[in-house]
């Protein structure tokens, strides 16, 4: 599952391959939208949520609302069925959905992280991340990815910063499943499951918090 | 009785991570993880703090609710949670959460109110609730005067503060006498050895012709600040405790007189108070003064069962087990200004029409 973009998608995996996937685009309601696309997928490969051995999950960076919940709905299914939750950086997946659409390395993503910046990302190839991710405007790293194609809605929102913007838009779950299931049965470790947020939260006390008038 | 419905609770709307499990009417667990002292610096609830601790405690909080309790997720005969009023990135944590333990134990889901919660959550402390019943709510995000007729679905709202709730005028005092956050307890405290009378400060909406039972307390918070500028500015010493005492009489005497008057207004013989207000000595001593001197059966949970907790969700959703209702859907959204009239948030087949929650667009990004 992940929900750290805009995307709300969720995909199974068998082990071999992506037996089942949706996703869905609408960055305001992925809480309304993440259980019945689990749901779905689950129907549709005809199993029930008892089968699954393993949740990967992507951990953002990702604005912060959506994030949340593909992290607590992870969470709370490991719980309930005893089974490992593994975390994965989103900007991971969407380089390795990047690479199987064809992109070669040396390349870098870049996903929106409002306010007009973007988390991103410079990758080896599609399945070695260069560094830490990081948060910024694009023009303040677009010399430092000058000459380099990059993936992501965040270099297709900002062309005069990322000339050779392309797809895929949005991370894909059955890429991160794709992406943890080769970890997995290479013995590599994944992240825990706990949010990339990148920036500090904003220490402000609205006025009038929770006011709740009934008229 | 061992075949009342057995329900875990899940609250997140403000900044307590509650989780509780009751049978019926009976409490058996009540875990809370609170993130207040993260919000003391600044003051108030941050909304963004308060969601990054509901993600961190939620599953822990689970897991400790169900060892406390002794019985497994598998018995469980349903999900509650705080669906709203709240914080919207604070209330989707638990709501996200609820919805996904549901799913994957394969349990009924009930999104209810959390303001109705507060009522409900006295059957754990006093037993089923009289019907109907009044309540008066009394908080740092609310202060409403309620009737229920039916805790699960027949709330009605007869008034509310139209400015700030009861429990803000007790921070922002406390923060203008530089007593720090969350104001209610300190200024409890220091009210003990202060005079009430010392200070005549304003009765808010308490006119003939003001509305009968509304509050207001931004006028009284202004007078109280205005007065002790006044003498910081004559450099005199500030009474503290003689202010803290005439505040808070202030308060209490308003939500005390409206909330006794609304129950004769409407023959109901029972008051139930409840909120993290309801914690407050003075208020619980001058509800069972007038309530006895009006005949009055007054119902104050004891100040844990007061505060933000899943076990008041967890007993209103024992309630909508036991009476049937019907339950909410995988699509269920979190929604910040839920009105109080709705007890819970069915299904959109429960319902027969679409009736799925726009989360509000304010606090999604921060
Ligand atoms: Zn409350």
């Amino acid at each position: 599952m992940d929900t750290a973009t805009p995307a709300v998608t969720a995909a199974l995996h068998d082990g071999t391959a992506v037996i089942a996937e949706t996703g869905q685009v609408d960055a305001r309601r992925h809480g309304e939208l993440l259980l019945p696309a689990v749901d779905r997928i689950l129907a549709e490969a005809g199993v029930t949520l008892d089968a699954v051995t393993d949740v990967a999950v992507g951990v953002g960076p990702g604005p912060y609302t959506g994030l949340r919940v593909g992290l607590v709905t992870a969470a709370t299914f490991g719980s309930a069925l005893s089974v490992p939750v593994h975390g994965l950086c989103t900007l991971d997946a969407l380089a390795y959905a990047a690479g199987r659409d064809g992109l070669e390395g040396p390349f870098a993503v870049a996903t929106d992280a409002r306010r007009k910046e973007v988390y991103w990302a410079r990758y080896e190839d599609f399945r070695t991340r260069d560094g830490e991710p990081a948060v910024d405007r694009p023009a303040d790293i677009a010399d430092r990815l000058a000459g380099l194609a990059v993936a992501g809605a965040g270099a297709l929102l900002y062309p005069e910063a990322f000339p050779d913007a392309r797809g895929p838009e949005h991370v894909s779950a059955g890429a991160l499943a794709s992406l943890a299931a080769e970890r997995l049965a290479a013995g590599d470790s994944l992240l825990p499951p706990q949010p990339l947020y990148l920036r500090r939260p904003d220490a402000q006390v609205p006025k009038n918090y929770k006011v709740v008038t009934p008229k | 009785m061992a075949d009342e419905p057995l329900v875990l609770g899940i609250e997140t709307s403000c900044d307590e991570t509650g989780v509780g499990i009751v049978r019926g009417t009976t409490l058996l667990a009540d875990a809370v993880a609170s993130s207040v002292d993260t919000h003391a610096r600044f003051g108030g609830v941050v909304p963004e703090i308060a969601s990054r601790a509901h993600l961190e405690a939620m599953v822990p909080t689970i897991e400790r609710a169900l060892k406390d309790a002794g019985i497994s997720a598998r018995d469980l005969d349903g999900i509650a949670v705080t669906a709203g009023p709240g914080l919207a990135g604070a209330l989707l944590v638990g709501v996200s959460a609820a919805k996904a333990y549901a799913y994957a134990l394969n349990k009924p889901l009930y999104g209810v109110n959390h303001l109705a919660s507060h009522i409900c959550v006295d059957q754990l402390e006093h037993g089923p609730l009289p019907e109907p019943t009044m309540a008066l709510l009394v908080s740092g995000g609310h202060s409403s005067l309620l009737l229920a007729p039916d805790i699960t679905n027949d709330v009605r709202p007869l008034g509310a503060t139209i400015d700030d709730a009861a429990g803000e005028a007790f921070d922002k005092i406390a923060r203008v006498l530089d007593l720090g956050f969350p104001g209610g307890p300190v200024i409890d405290r220091l009210a003990r050895e202060g005079d009430p009378k010392a200070i005549a400060f304003p009765r808010g909406l308490s006119g003939s012709r003001d509305p009968a039972y509304d509050f207001s307390f931004s006028g009284l918070k202004t007078s109280v600040a205005r007065w002790i500028e006044a003498k910081r500015a004559a450099g005199e010493d500030v009474p503290v405790r003689d202010v803290a005492a005439s505040f808070q009489e202030a308060v209490v005497d308003v939500l005390t007189r409206k909330a006794v008057r609304a129950c004769k207004d409407e023959g109901v013989d029972h008051l139930m108070i409840g909120g993290g207000v309801a914690a407050n000595s003075r208020l619980r001593a001058l509800a069972e003064e007038r309530c006895e001197k009006a005949g009055i059966r007054l119902r104050v949970p004891r100040p844990g069962l007061c505060t933000d907790n899943g076990a008041m969700v967890a007993a209103l959703g024992a309630e909508m087990v036991a009476r049937n209702r019907p339950v909410s859907d995988l699509g269920l959204s979190a929604d910040s200004s839920l009105p109080v009239t709705e007890t819970h948030v069915p299904g959109a087949h429960a319902h027969g029409h679409d009736h799925v929650h726009e989360i509000s667009k304010d606090n999604l990004y921060s």
